[in-house]
């Protein structure tokens, strides 16, 4: 007669097992998903320190994107309207995400690191408008210490110094210029 | 690509092994091109003199012990050249100077205007190493440093070609732009006390070949490869310039100069080059019709049905005014229109100061000729400027005038009562008179010269085959001026070139939009040439007007006086018309005016119906130059929604219960080419007798500028930056006489108004006063004078 117990032990012990080891599962939607620090979710365009935009409006994220997802139109700073250091800044930008492969080929093409993504993956919409995001869409927050743009840059700094990473934050008459 | 010296000396030559015969004194960078190697080269343009700058385009030569640069030496019989295909110590010697170029040229090729279309970008690939051994910091400048208003310069990419500088010295003659410094240091720059004004400056943008002069319209507005590219021509002046239009996302990003060596080689003028933006503003994209006196937008066939009740309750009381920037084809679409929907020969393309005397000389001596060309100009003995001023009213003139000046010494004479800066750069002879007194000095040259300075050798040259009479359109302003240049003409056996201002005028000559003229220069007088319209046209040669009907003048001031039934207006200005105010009115007490506008204007605030029209990026078309030449030109936006001015009368006509055909450009083409040429009599030579010149204040003296106020430059501020300084010019002697020193400010009062600005002495004839005619706080117009006629000039401002 075979024996029927112990491979019916066996499979159980594999499922008394189980009850003691850490839970994989993950509870989606009820509780969020984490994904892996470097996953590729949705872009942001970054701001320095004084809350100026980092874009430059120079278009190479447009050219380096295989699925022509982004559209970028660069726009001209002036003394009483500025967004980010320097001459350009961009004043339209898109990205359409029924279109973005999430290559990231545009992270890398940034010259200024205005342009990276984010972990978040909840893209999913009902209307194919909603999911062209525009600029203020994928502007990063202002966090404290930033002035909205537009605004002049620190006092007494060039855009080179921005770049060399010597604006720690907005100063005082950086706020209020913006609104 | 030309062979420098025009000669049939060949001489034996070997490159790379191949050898070759090859005129005498051919560079051996052009003979490699025969063989299509294409030694690198940055400095080498074929239109400027070598000057071996770059020192790019080592090559060897066997005998030689180091590389020498192709561009710069002429091949002698014999000689063995290798470049860089066959020859390592070439390849070599490149690779070096590529090194040394780049040294100090900044990595900033993604963000450069020029990445893309950059030779300094492709030879790095092609003739450079990967590696450079320069790891020291670069060395810096400030940037960008405006040249002018519209140029960047950004000095550390700067290879320091001299390209720019020998544009400016040797073909614009605005030798403003200059190599300063020494060694790394060497960088382009301008004197602080002389901008570099050039009209021409917008040329050192496209022929620098690195992206050391950026444009500051264009600058990041996109890359080459963005860009859609159409072969077009410009539509701002008679000159016909082949252009390459650059447009992206459905608006023109900007324009080049582009080949063509029968007409404008490889130049163009800032007008031209900058001045698009017009295209695109404030545009009317719909119907209107004017309802309770006010323009309310209209669907088409509720327009159309509006403009041809108009139009039809006049009929017999009808004029047509097209204005001089439309196309033959369109011209052709009105004058048809005209004779055919309207049965009116009141139709007169010149919204410009003309009289009959210059209607009569166009049809006789101009229209259906091919006049002399460019390259006529090159060849002549002389030329003779009569009321003319070729850079500002056709700069590609003065710079092939300016070419064979410095060539061979070609003669330019100008009979003119102001010696100009144009005059001053082909280094032309001025042939000084007095304003308003042009018919009596061509009379004289015709009679052998006469009290015209230097009139004997001047009289004699114009007889001299090969002679060539440029005339401007400004000569409608002399009383017995057309006739007299005709006569000239006669007597001497030269050719005229007329040289009217606007990109339209000889084509709507040629269709002929201008009354007693029917296309292809038929006069209408003429019963064979009705026939022949009248077979083409499909119609019964009995319902052409047989009679030849008003011109502008007269329609203007039928229609001031509210004797005009119905008025069809294409693209003008009434501040152009020779009585603005005359104008004005006409439009307010025509029974009715059906404008056909691409853009907002005063017509188009007078008028009853407006249809909107295409401008030249959203058809395509053609111009005829001075020459007689036809420049068409591609549609830059294929699917523009805009109609041609001729398609919409096309439809005007068939809302009428007429027809002249489909109204296309190719059919109007096709159909204005199947007249061919005519061979009958023209009409008759006018022969007006020069009038008495006037006698009183100083006499007025004036042109339109290159760049003014012209509603095509509107939009335009860089552009707008490098106009000439508004200065009213007088002589010395005028000055003493009227009290006044350089610079200071003087009132010019006509019987309407005044204009105040400030003074300069130049050379100019006594009692008389230049002024620039429609330049900022300086419109000529609001004087209510006629140039030629005196004007009362008083020191200080009004």
């Amino acid at each position: 007669m075979p024996d029927l117990v112990s491979p019916a032990a066996r499979g159980f012990g594999v499922t008394f097992r189980t009850m003691f080891k850490k839970v994989v599962t993950e509870q989606y939607p009820e509780s969020g998903a984490q994904s892996k620090p470097r996953y590729h979710g949705r872009h942001q365009l970054n701001r320095w320190a004084d809350g100026l935009e980092k874009c430059v409006g120079c278009e190479l994220c447009a050219w380096a994107c295989p699925a022509d997802a982004i559209l970028v139109q660069g726009g001209d700073n002036s003394e009483g309207e500025r967004f980010s250091p320097g001459e350009r800044y961009g004043r339209v930008y898109q990205i359409n995400y029924l279109r973005c492969i999430f290559c990231g080929l545009c992270i890398e093409a940034c010259p200024t690191r205005a342009l990276t993504m984010t972990n978040d993956y909840e893209l999913a919409d009902h209307t194919r408008d909603s999911l062209i995001y525009e600029k203020q869409d994928l502007l990063a927050p202002l966090l404290p210490g930033m002035a909205k743009p537009p605004h002049a840059m620190v006092p007494g700094t060039t855009e080179s110094d921005y770049y060399a990473g010597n604006v720690a934050g907005a100063v005082p008459e950086q706020f209020g210029q913006g609104e | 690509m030309t062979l420098a010296p025009e000669t049939s000396d060949l001489i034996s030559v070997e490159i790379d092994g191949v050898e070759m015969n090859v005129p005498k004194g051919t560079l051996i960078i052009r003979a490699a091109e025969l063989i299509g190697t294409e030694v690198p080269r940055f400095c080498d343009h074929p239109l400027l003199s070598p000057v071996a700058a770059c020192r790019m385009c080592l090559v060897e030569i066997e005998g030689n012990p180091k590389p020498q640069p192709a561009c710069a030496i002429e091949l002698t019989p014999g000689m063995k050249v290798r470049t860089q295909r066959s020859s390592e110590v070439a390849e070599k010697a490149q690779q070096g100077v590529m090194e040394f170029l780049l040294a100090n040229h900044p990595l900033d090729c993604p963000v450069c205007d020029k990445g893309g279309e950059c030779p300094l970008q492709n030879q790095a690939m092609s003739a450079g190493r990967a590696e450079s051994r320069f790891d020291i910091p670069k060395r810096t400048f400030d940037k960008p440093v405006p040249i002018n208003s519209e140029i960047l310069l950004d000095r550390e990419r700067c290879v320091s070609c001299a390209r720019c500088t020998r544009f400016a010295d040797q073909i614009a003659g605005d030798p403003k732009l200059e190599l300063l410094e020494r060694g790394a240091k060497q960088q382009v720059g301008v004197a602080n006390d002389e901008p570099f004004d050039s009209y021409f400056s917008g040329n050192t943008i496209q022929i620098c070949p690195v992206g050391a002069l950026t444009s500051s319209s264009y600058r990041f507005r996109s890359r080459p490869f963005d860009l859609v590219s159409t072969p077009t021509t410009c539509e701002h002046c008679a000159s016909g310039c082949s252009l390459r239009t650059d447009a992206r996302r459905g608006e023109v990003t900007r324009r080049l100069a582009w080949h063509d060596s029968d007409v404008n080689e490889d130049w163009n003028c800032d007008k031209g080059r900058f001045a698009f933006t017009y295209l695109s503003q404030d545009r009317i994209t719909s119907p209107m019709i004017r309802e309770n006196g006010e323009l309310r937008v209209a669907s088409w066939p509720e327009a159309l049905d509006v403009a041809a009740r108009g139009l039809r309750s006049a009929q017999g009381s009808t004029a047509v005014l097209t204005g001089g920037r439309i196309t033959m084809e369109d011209a052709y679409a009105y004058a048809k229109f005209a004779r055919v929907v309207l049965g009116t020969d009141d139709i007169d393309f010149r919204a410009r100061r003309s009289s009959s005397e210059e209607a009569a000389f166009l049809r006789s001596s101009i229209a259906g000729d091919c006049g002399p060309t460019y390259a006529d100009l090159d060849k002549a003995p002389v030329v003779l400027l009569v009321a003319f001023e070729p850079e500002d009213e056709s700069p590609i003139v003065l710079l092939r005038l300016r070419a064979a000046s410095l060539r061979r010494g070609l003669r330019v004479v100008a009979l003119s009562p102001i010696a100009s800066r144009g005059l001053e750069k082909i280094r032309g002879e001025w042939a000084a008179i007095a304003p308003g007194a042009d018919a009596n000095a061509l009379h004289a040259l015709a009679q052998g010269g006469g009290d015209v300075p230097n009139g004997a050798s001047i009289a004699q040259a114009l007889r001299q085959p090969g002679a060539v009479i440029l005339v401007g359109e400004r000569i409608a302003d002399v009383s017995g001026g057309p006739s007299a240049v005709a006569a000239l003409a006669a007597a001497t056996g030269a050719r005229i070139g007329w040289v009217p201002r606007r990109a339209g005028e000889r084509g709507a000559l040629e269709a002929g939009a201008l009354s007693g003229l029917l296309p292809g220069g038929r006069p209408l007088d003429d019963a064979n040439a009705r026939a022949q319209v009248a077979q083409v046209w499909g119609v019964d040669v009995a319902d052409l007007p047989i009679s030849a009907g008003r011109e502008a003048a007269a329609v203007v001031s039928s229609a001031a006086a509210g004797g005009l039934g119905a008025l069809v207006v294409g693209g003008l200005e009434p501040r152009d018309a020779a009585q603005p105010a005359a104008m004005r009115r006409a439009l307010d007490n025509a029974g009715f005016v059906v404008s056909l506008e691409t853009r907002r204007t005063e017509v188009t605030d007078h008028a009853d119906v407006v249809l909107p029209v295409a401008v030249v990026t959203e058809k395509s078309g053609t111009f005829i130059d001075w020459e007689g030449r036809r420049r068409p030109f591609a549609r830059v936006f294929g699917d523009a929604l805009m109609m041609s001015d001729g398609r919409v009368l096309a439809m005007l006509a068939e809302a009428m219960d007429s027809s002249i055909g489909r109204g296309d450009v190719k059919s109007l083409r096709t159909e204005l080419d199947s007249f061919g040429p005519w061979t009958g009599a023209r009409s008759a030579v006018p022969s007006d007798s020069a009038a008495v010149v006037q006698t009183g204040g100083p006499h007025l003296v004036t042109w339109r500028l290159l760049l003014d106020e012209a509603a095509m430059q509107e939009g335009e501020p860089n552009l707008a930056g490098t106009r000439r300084r508004t200065v009213a010019v007088v002589s010395a002697a005028t000055a003493a006489s009227l009290g006044v020193a350089a610079g200071q400010q003087v009132t010019v009062t006509g019987p309407a108004g005044s204009v105040s600005v400030p003074v300069d002495i130049g050379s100019i004839v006594d009692n008389a006063v230049w002024l620039p005619s429609n330049a900022a706080d300086c419109a000529i117009a609001s004087l209510g004078v006629a140039p030629g006629q005196p004007v009362r000039v008083s020191g200080g401002a009004a």
